[in-house]
């Protein structure tokens, strides 16, 4: 294989570094020489740590030379999503409300990254306080699709998926509020996981929909995944409603990739009408593998799908309106006076400073909670809202009676083109109608890629949804379809990934690239 | 951490609809108040429970510390910091309701009540909304004249305290008009109990008392309960006073047909007295408004200790949705049947009954324990006598003397630097013969004065009564000697003459002799 390390998987770099065949700056280095080459065309980052990843890196190898114990990750870099806390590197969240924000503190997650000494390399973009699904509402500008450039590499995590597949980082820290791990996963050929509501702390993860977020794990590899998912789970005192019980087993689940006997379910309602046939067919040829590797398969039928979406952009809005209330200019961020005023009032600072620093879709959101909030209102819409997610989760546990795991494409479409829905909310929206049940209902569900629709040639995704609580399911599912996958391809999708020219040359060298891969 | 900004530098704007009244405010007088109108009352007691930490996170909530320095990122709402609830103060919730003969709600949420101030670090406040931990309870009140008030109980909800904003530079250090407003978040998440009445009908020209008392009472019984140290001059108790009028019928049994009116809320009213007077004032002021055929508006109004009238705060509107929602961020609060029976167990015996056996205990009359409770002196006299004070020494001391001083002073008894163990001993010395009444006092002024215990007062000042008999039998002849028409007056039967003499004599005695002793003195002499 390779020397290039930014090409090893996330368990072959933690191996070799046990072993002391490689050392963690080495590692460190060779993703910020890559990100220097091309992150320029990709733009995944927002703020890249060289300083502090190469610091962490030194201090894992220091401690490795001393004999110390350490963590299996231990000098494995990591990317980490701009929503997500890290004290003393700016955390923006994508908004020019938030630009120049230092956190004084660190989410668990993070300190999760830190004990077990995984090198941050930096924080990747995202939509506006993850309201979108293509990072076009960054405020900072879009991410690229590393496989085509014109392309988003979906979102609001798409610097996190973009930054696995330009090979940046081995792996990355998302969030998913509606599908912001697993559609970004999707559509640039990555791996990435929505745990259980709860079963990654919360803590830090500047909230979206309070009850909808949920960080979780991306990788290049279901393995790099599971392994990833392992660091940062687990139960969090600070964190109210994370699970009190140990991270379900992914990483043996994800090495067994054992489905014999299991009843692998096709959700009647997330397939066929309006998802692109080269999506279809891909899906339908990765069911068929699983039945090769020995589950079964049913079909389930969850009728009150049909609202989820409806359902979903009433009660994100909601609590998005009241959790991004904070950003007032009191006390941290932006601080704009308005023109015109010699004294203004404390109300007017705010209002300035939330005119400049909101963008159109935060506003768009603020004001649709606001007014599914209101008195008089409350009923129909969140309260109605709140129903429809219980009949959801009924169906859930109904589908989950018929079956052990459920499936369905990730997305509808292969990445879209930069700009192309943008002056439509509507069609953004309807992107993510496969993934939004699981964040309605709570329960944890993954993307890993099925190969590249025929019609593009671009990355198609798989999605895994299991009862809440047995997130090892998607690994042990997702593991033995990524081999029966490898082993059809010849190797993995991202090999057959354009190589990326250094940062500063032409975009279109990639044109056609794609095309004529097998499948 | 250097975003923790503690001073703000933005101009301090107007409150929503803030006027300030210049003009002197027609009220009516109070017997044509009461002749006219029939108030409803209705009550919001906020207590700051006194647990070690806030509410959702772990700083402290020592009172008085340095602005900003009991922060965290939870308290001061950090983008991504998350609550975590504490028991502590969800138990206190409990027996707080309870004590107030509430149903304990066996699930409740905890919800936001979302509006931009800027001492609410994040534009909501999480309170309880239709999901109170405690509701429909009542308390007994009683009365100057001996008469029991039932209270109805709304609810007990929690809720997080506001940051306190200081507005500087403005005359009436009010937001309207400051220059600049600085902001201190110690207070932010500093746990609430907000208990509401039921409006309160039928009280009649009684109700500023019964707010009064039923303040009174709901404090003693918090006290009791050890959640609070109720300080309303620190703000721990504070009360919102909603005060409605309708006119008065004819026939008394009419009146519960005749639909409320429309209330005001009268806030920053800091002491018993000011719940009173506040009570009674926008009883009077409404009263004027509705006879003058005017309206009154809804609105919020702030208490002036000083005038003794209220002044027009926020106004409040249909503008004002607080847009409540479940707190996503909380798991619902579900307190088992067996949490809420031990809770039970650790009450307190109830106020009111406890009131009651200390009285008889003690052999007070129902105008002492009456100046007793006015004093706010029952824990102080119960230690007291624990400590070997007599019950009427105790009571002589607590609500006379101290609570004089205390009131000059605008301190709390508890708080005037002299223990229950020192009027115990204050009380011993009288009591053993030592000291009189004026000695004692003079004893008090150094035990305040940090000078020791009682008896080392007394011994350091050489207080003590002339216990010489020789002496005071010379003071009194010299006296007699000097008083011949006063001893004939006395020889004729005219006994109160004997005053003058006992004075001279004490006189002569520079106050160092027991009135008591000179009195029996002199009349057996003059029976000679
Ligand atoms: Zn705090």
């Amino acid at each position: 294989m390779t020397h290039d390390l930014t090409r090893w998987s996330a368990a072959r770099l933690a191996d070799a570094l046990g072993r002391r065949e490689i050392s963690a700056v080495e590692v460190t280095q060779a993703h910020l020489d890559r990100t220097a080459a091309v992150d320029g065309a990709v733009h995944s980052y927002l703020h890249v740590d060289t300083r502090g990843a190469l610091e962490q890196a030194k201090a894992v190898d220091d401690a490795r030379t001393s004999g110390a114990e350490l963590h299996v990750m231990a000098g494995v870099p990591v990317a980490v999503k701009d929503v997500v806390a890290t004290q003393g590197l700016p955390t923006t969240c994508g908004s020019r409300i938030l630009a120049g924000w230092v956190p004084p503190y660190d989410a668990t997650l993070v300190s999760k990254l830190r004990a077990a000494g995984m090198p941050i390399l930096g924080k990747t973009n995202m939509d506006e306080f993850a309201m979108g699904s293509s990072t076009e509402h960054s405020a900072f500008g879009p991410s690229r699709n590393p496989w085509d450039l014109d392309r988003i590499p979906g979102g609001s995590g798409g610097g996190s998926s973009s930054v696995l597949a330009s090979f940046q980082a081995p792996l990355a820290v998302g969030t998913d509020t509606g599908g912001s791990i697993r559609q970004p996963a999707a559509v640039t050929g990555t791996v990435g996981t929505k745990p259980t509501y709860g079963g990654v702390s919360r803590y830090g993860l500047v909230a979206l929909a309070s009850s909808l977020d949920q960080a979780g794990p991306c990788g290049r590899t279901v393995l790099d995944t599971a392994m990833l998912h392992a660091v940062i789970g687990g139960y969090d005192p600070r964190d109210s409603t994370s699970i009190h019980a140990p991270v379900p087993a992914v990483v043996r689940a994800a090495q067994s990739a054992d489905v014999t006997g299991l009843r692998v379910g096709v959700v009647r309602q997330l397939t066929g009408e309006g998802y692109q046939p080269g999506v279809q067919a891909r899906f339908d040829e990765a069911v068929a593998l699983l039945v090769d590797a020995g589950a079964e398969v049913v079909e389930v039928d969850c009728p009150n799908f049909a609202y989820a979406l409806a359902a979903y952009y009433l009660i994100l809005p909601s609590e998005a309106s009241s959790n991004l209330a904070r950003f007032d200019a009191m006390r941290y961020g932006l601080r704009v006076l308005p023109e015109g005023i010699d004294d203004p009032s404390a109300e007017q600072v705010m209002a300035a400073t939330r005119e400049a620093g909101f963008g159109a879709e935060v506003k768009r959101r603020i004001i649709l909670g606001t007014y599914a909030l209101s008195s008089g209102y409350y009923d129909a819409y969140y309260g109605q809202a709140q129903k429809v997610r219980r009949l959801i989760a009924d169906d859930f546990t109904r589908a989950f009676e018929a079956a052990d795991v459920l499936v369905s494409p990730t997305a509808p479409t292969t990445a879209f083109r930069i700009g192309e829905k943008l002056d439509d909310p509507m069609a953004m929206y309807l992107n993510d109608v496969a993934t939004i049940p699981a964040n309605l209902a709570g329960i944890p569900g993954m993307s890993l890629p099925s190969g590249l629709a025929d019609e593009d040639g671009l990355p198609t995704g798989f999605q895994i949804l299991a009862p809440a609580t047995h997130d090892d399911r998607l690994y042990a599912v997702g593991s033995a379809l990524e081999r029966q996958l490898v082993s059809r391809w010849g190797g993995r999708l991202l090999e057959r990934i354009p190589e990326l020219v250094p940062a500063g040359g032409s975009d279109d060298q990639h044109a056609g690239a794609t095309m004529g891969m097998a499948r | 951490m250097t975003d923790l900004t503690a001073q703000q530098d933005v101009q301090a704007g107007d409150e929503v609809g803030s006027t300030i009244e210049s003009a002197p405010q027609a009220v009516m007088s109070w017997q044509e108040t009461v002749a006219a109108y029939d108030p409803v009352l209705g009550l919001e007691v906020h207590v700051e429970l006194g647990t070690a930490t806030k509410m959702f996170c772990g700083c402290p909530t020592a009172f008085g510390a340095e602005p900003n320095s009991q922060v965290c990122p939870v308290c001061l709402g950090l983008p991504g910091s998350l609550p975590v609830v504490n028991e502590i103060g969800v138990e206190s919730a409990i027996r707080i309701g309870l004590a107030l003969n509430c149903t304990i709600a066996p699930w409740c949420r905890f919800a936001r009540k979302n509006y931009f101030y800027p001492d609410m670090p994040k534009n909501f406040q999480t309170s309880q909304y239709d999901e109170p931990i405690a509701f429909d309870g009542w308390l007994d009140v009683d009365l100057d004249d001996g008469t029991v008030y039932r209270v109805l109980i709304e609810r007990a909800h929690m809720e997080e305290d506001t940051g306190k904003s200081l507005h500087v530079g403005g005359a009436t250090g009010r937001i309207h008009g400051a220059e600049f407003s600085l902001v201190d978040y110690n207070r932010a998440g500093i746990p609430l109990i907000e208990i509401v009445t039921k409006p309160m009908t039928g009280a009649g020209e009684r109700a500023p008392e019964i707010a009064r008392a039923y303040v009174t009472a709901v404090r003693d019984l918090l006290r009791a309960l050890g959640v609070s140290d109720v300080k309303m001059e620190q703000g721990s108790l504070r009360c919102d006073a909603n005060v409605s009028l309708r006119q008065r019928t004819k026939k008394p049994e009419a009146q519960a047909d005749v639909a409320f009116g429309t209330r005001t809320e009268t806030k920053n009213v800091n002491s018993l007295r000011s719940v009173e007077r506040a009570v009674r004032y926008e009883m009077t002021r409404h009263a004027a408004i509705l006879a003058a055929g005017g309206s009154i508006l809804q609105e919020t109004r702030h208490w002036h200790e000083d005038t003794g009238v209220t002044t027009s705060g926020r106004e409040k509107s249909d503008a004002e949705d607080y847009r409540y929602f479940p707190e996503p961020d909380l798991v619902p609060i579900a307190p088992t049947v067996q949490l809420v029976e031990r809770l039970r167990t650790t009450l307190p015996e109830p106020p009111a009954a406890r009131r009651r056996r200390l009285q008889a205990t003690w052999g007070f009359s129902d105008l002492e324990m009456r100046d007793v409770l006015n004093a706010g002196a029952v824990e102080l006299i119960e230690a007291t006598v624990a400590a070997g004070g007599t019950p009427a020494g105790a009571r002589k001391w607590w609500s006379g003397e101290i609570a004089r001083r205390a009131n000059v002073e605008g301190r709390e008894l508890a708080d005037m630097g002299v223990t229950p163990l020192d009027v115990a001993g204050l009380d011993g010395l009288v009591q053993e013969g030592r000291l009189n009444d004026s000695m004692a006092r003079q004893v008090l002024d150094g035990v305040l004065a940090g000078e020791g215990d009682p008896r080392a007062v007394a011994d350091a000042r050489g207080l003590a009564l002339v216990s010489d008999d020789g002496a005071l039998a010379a003071a009194v002849d010299l006296v007699l000697a000097a008083n011949p028409q006063l001893v004939d007056k006395i020889r004729a039967g005219k006994v109160q003459a004997a005053g003058a003499l006992i004075g001279q004599v004490m006189k002569a005695m520079t106050g160092q002799a027991d009135a008591a002793k000179v009195r029996a003195l002199i009349l057996d002499r003059v029976a000679q």
